[in-house]
């Protein structure tokens, strides 16, 4: 019977009891689950060009970050590194498409994955070869990055509100709006809808295969560099952070592998969800249970939805 | 032009066997001490700057000294990336150059590693950390845990905490890393709590959320812990003291452990974490004599690996450094006691249990002051067991405390209470008398 309680009327009561921290709680999900949203967004465009998940996404996210870093403390203003920064990415998607895909057009998509996987320990391996292991800290405030918090109190209670939180909806947002109407209103997101559903026939009426992929990929570098931006400043830039991309495989798994909305809801379901469940059912399960909450639900899905809420639904004909 | 390119191929495949057939270090004059390194993946953070101080302190002792006894030191580099296989495979592939000690600074690493040191009959250091348990002489003859051990340095923090305005009532937050090393601590943590009143909430951080702890300090602040303590490292350390600021939660009252109060978790911190404390047991800085001969004899002439000469003296380096003092001093009284100038690792098992690091001979080497002194024993394989309290200024760490001994009359029978359920499935296992 207290199990029962536990579980179904003790939440509800706490939530009730301290709507302030109920709040926080919130807040919290919501700002996690913005940067999932931005982690499985990089994953969803190179999906949505050439069928293949990107397992150097998470790598990408800790290089951007780090040769943004690392120009800066090479003596390059914050600025300038940024751009420098995104030429850099530009140039890294240039050179995966010239050296990594024109080699595998039309080859199994098991073969671009493992490309990706060399792509990952090739990137691992310059990486820390070029600016080595130590952790940096991210240039938040010389980017002009907000600093501090408000406190508000309502309840009688307090909510803080961290400036860098709102920081990173707010870009997640735009980031997310501005590449959902390119690739949606454009004749170049026309182009790659084409080009993930058949290379041969997307190439058969004119389309440049080539050109499409280096602008996935550039557009998928530009994500991880403010993904990197965004999570370096809440903590560090290391290779650590790498892990944290893996994150957005649930998120993937709910939102389906090939719609951008799809990635906005995964990752607010997966927000929410974990921080609501570890702070109010955690201790049940001897807490710390967020490691595994998110695969939960995504084995949920991948159960009685395996194309995810928004994917599309794949039926082949024998 | 195509017989040319043959026979530069034939001399090329020649030349990379000879390279590869030559002897590492197993010559006559040297000896070998392999280090278990992880200059990459998740934790290089705190990996490079004990390799760093690892090796260049026997790279010292031979420019200074010409090594130990006159017999200089090979030390070669396996990483590992702080996975417990790859050390594994590193230990495999090295043993057999002669290799003296193994330091593989990681628990998991290490908890593969025990088992095969009485049966390759060499010893393994694992300085602080690995299986408290260890610190048994008589139940584990061939691992040391100098100079002290997780759960002494446990009882050590909370005596501190205690004489901070007392602990019984007081609710003891633990934050730690959900894996071996995170959790090796916990069962002597709630023994505690029985024992001396008071109540422990647990926090764990799994490695995917390190960079991530949103959650974990959510729960601190619903918990309201008096006390926070902290089992982390790598990155989990610096987003840990951030997530710590972040809710307001006083960082006097916020204690890392060893392995979570480092030069690299609270630069990229500054100011934010002014006021966090971690224990140490190695100093602080370069004004060690010791110090300066690393810089002069290695650092200064390009023999170091360290990215600039301001990170020597850092805390982590340092305690490469003390890593490397503590196999010298043993393979000095493994020296004396044979009489032989190359020893072997047997040997230098005998070494751990009889070398004397007290305040003159600290003084000696240069060290006056970095350590509390250390008695090697064949009972004690942990050592006195002190750690001393630092705080972040906001720059760099000051030592606060002197060295806080632990509470052993609490510690030391639940030591051999575990050490006795370790072995109590393993037979044959291999356990020595001490006089």
């Amino acid at each position: 019977m207290d199990i029962l309680y536990n579980i179904l009327i003790d939440p509800f009561v706490q939530m009730g009891s301290a709507p302030d921290f109920f709040l926080q709680v919130l807040w919290s999900g919501f700002v996690a689950g913005t940067l999932y949203s931005l982690i499985a967004l990089g994953f969803v465009l190179i999906f949505k060009a050439s069928g293949v998940f990107n397992f150097a996404q998470g790598i990408m996210v800790v290089f951007a970050a780090l040769t943004l870093v690392g120009l800066y403390q090479a003596g390059v203003p914050a600025w300038i590194a940024l751009f420098l920064t995104i030429g850099a990415m530009f140039a890294l998607a240039w050179l995966v498409e010239r050296i990594v895909l024109r080699n595998l057009v039309n080859q199994e998509e098991i073969i671009l994955f493992m490309a990706t996987i060399g792509l990952n320990y090739f990137l691992i391996g310059f990486g820390e070869y070029v600016f080595g292991g130590e952790p940096k800290p991210m240039i938040a405030k010389e980017l002009g990055l907000p600093t501090g918090s408000t406190t508000f109190e309502p309840f009688g209670g307090i909510v803080i509100i961290e400036h860098l939180d709102v920081a990173a909806v707010i870009m997640a947002i735009v980031l997310v709006s501005a590449l959902a109407i390119f690739f949606n209103k454009t004749r170049i997101g026309r182009a790659l809808r084409a080009v993930a559903d058949d290379h041969q026939a997307a190439l058969s009426v004119g389309i440049s295969l080539n050109q499409i992929w280096v602008i996935v990929w550039f557009a998928a570098g530009i994500v991880a560099l403010a993904t990197g931006i965004m999570w370096g400043a809440k903590s560090d830039v290391s290779f650590a952070l790498q892990i944290v991309a893996l994150k957005a495989l649930p998120v993937l798994i709910i939102g389906g592998f090939t719609s951008i909305p799809g990635a906005i809801i995964g990752g607010l379901v997966i927000g929410f969800g974990e921080k609501l469940f570890e702070i109010y059912w955690g201790a049940l399960l001897g807490s710390g249970v967020e490691g595994w909450f998110a695969y939960v639900i995504a084995l949920i899905f991948l159960l009685f939805r395996p194309q995810g809420l928004f994917g599309e639904k794949i039926i082949e004909r024998i | 032009m195509k017989k040319l390119l043959m026979t530069g191929v034939a001399f090329a495949t020649l030349a990379g066997t000879t390279f590869t057939a030559a002897p590492v270090a197993h010559a006559e004059d040297t000896m070998f001490v392999p280090s278990l390194s992880y200059r990459t993946g998740p934790f290089a953070s705190g990996g490079t700057p004990l390799a760093n101080g690892f090796a260049d302190y026997f790279n010292m002792l031979n420019a200074r000294d010409g090594g130990i006894g006159g017999v200089k030191i090979v030390v070669e580099e396996c990483e590992t990336g702080y996975n417990a296989q790859k050390g594994v495979e590193c230990y495999e592939s090295t043993k057999g150059k002669g290799a003296l000690v193994y330091n593989p600074y990681s628990t998991g690493i290490t908890l593969q590693l025990i088992p095969k040191a009485p049966v390759d009959k060499i010893p393994v250091l694992s300085m602080g950390y690995g299986l408290s348990a260890a610190a048994i002489g008589e139940k584990f003859p061939w691992t040391f845990t100098y100079p002290t051990s997780y759960w002494s340095q446990l009882s050590s923090i909370l005596k501190y905490i205690d004489a901070e305005g007392g602990i019984k009532g007081k609710k003891i937050g633990f934050i730690y890393l959900d894996v071996g090393y995170g959790k090796e601590p916990i069962p002597l943590l709630e023994q505690l709590a029985k024992d001396q009143g008071f109540e422990i909430a647990l926090f764990p951080v799994g490695v995917k959320e390190m960079q991530n702890q949103g959650s974990q300090w959510l729960n601190v602040r619903k918990e309201r812990p008096d006390y926070m303590v902290m089992w982390g490292w790598g990155a989990m350390n610096a987003t840990a003291v951030k997530e710590a600021a972040k809710i307001k939660y006083p960082l006097d009252k916020f204690i890392g452990n060893w392995w979570s109060g480092a030069h690299a978790d609270l630069r990229s911190v500054g100011e934010d974490g002014k006021g966090y404390k971690s224990a140490n047991f190695s100093g602080i800085g370069t004004s060690f004599p010791a110090l300066q001969d690393v810089i002069k004899h290695v650092v200064d002439k390009g023999g170091s690996q360290v990215a600039s000469k301001d990170l020597v003296g850092d805390v982590l380096y340092n305690r490469g450094l003390f890593n490397s003092v503590l196999i010298a001093e043993g393979i000095r009284a493994a020296q004396a006691k044979t009489g032989k100038k190359v020893i072997t690792a047997s040997d230098l098992r005998d070494g751990f249990e009889a070398f004397d690091l007290n305040e003159a001979r600290l003084k000696e080497l240069g060290l006056e002051g970095f350590t509390a002194p250390i008695k090697g024993s064949c009972k004690d394989h942990e050592g006195a067991g002190s750690v001393f309290i630092q705080q972040w200024n906001g720059k760099d760490w000051e030592k606060i405390s002197d060295p806080i001994a632990p509470d052993t009359a609490v510690v030391r029978p639940l030591l051999e209470a575990a050490a006795d359920q370790y072995l109590s499935d393993k037979p044959e296992w291999q356990t020595q008398t001490c006089g």
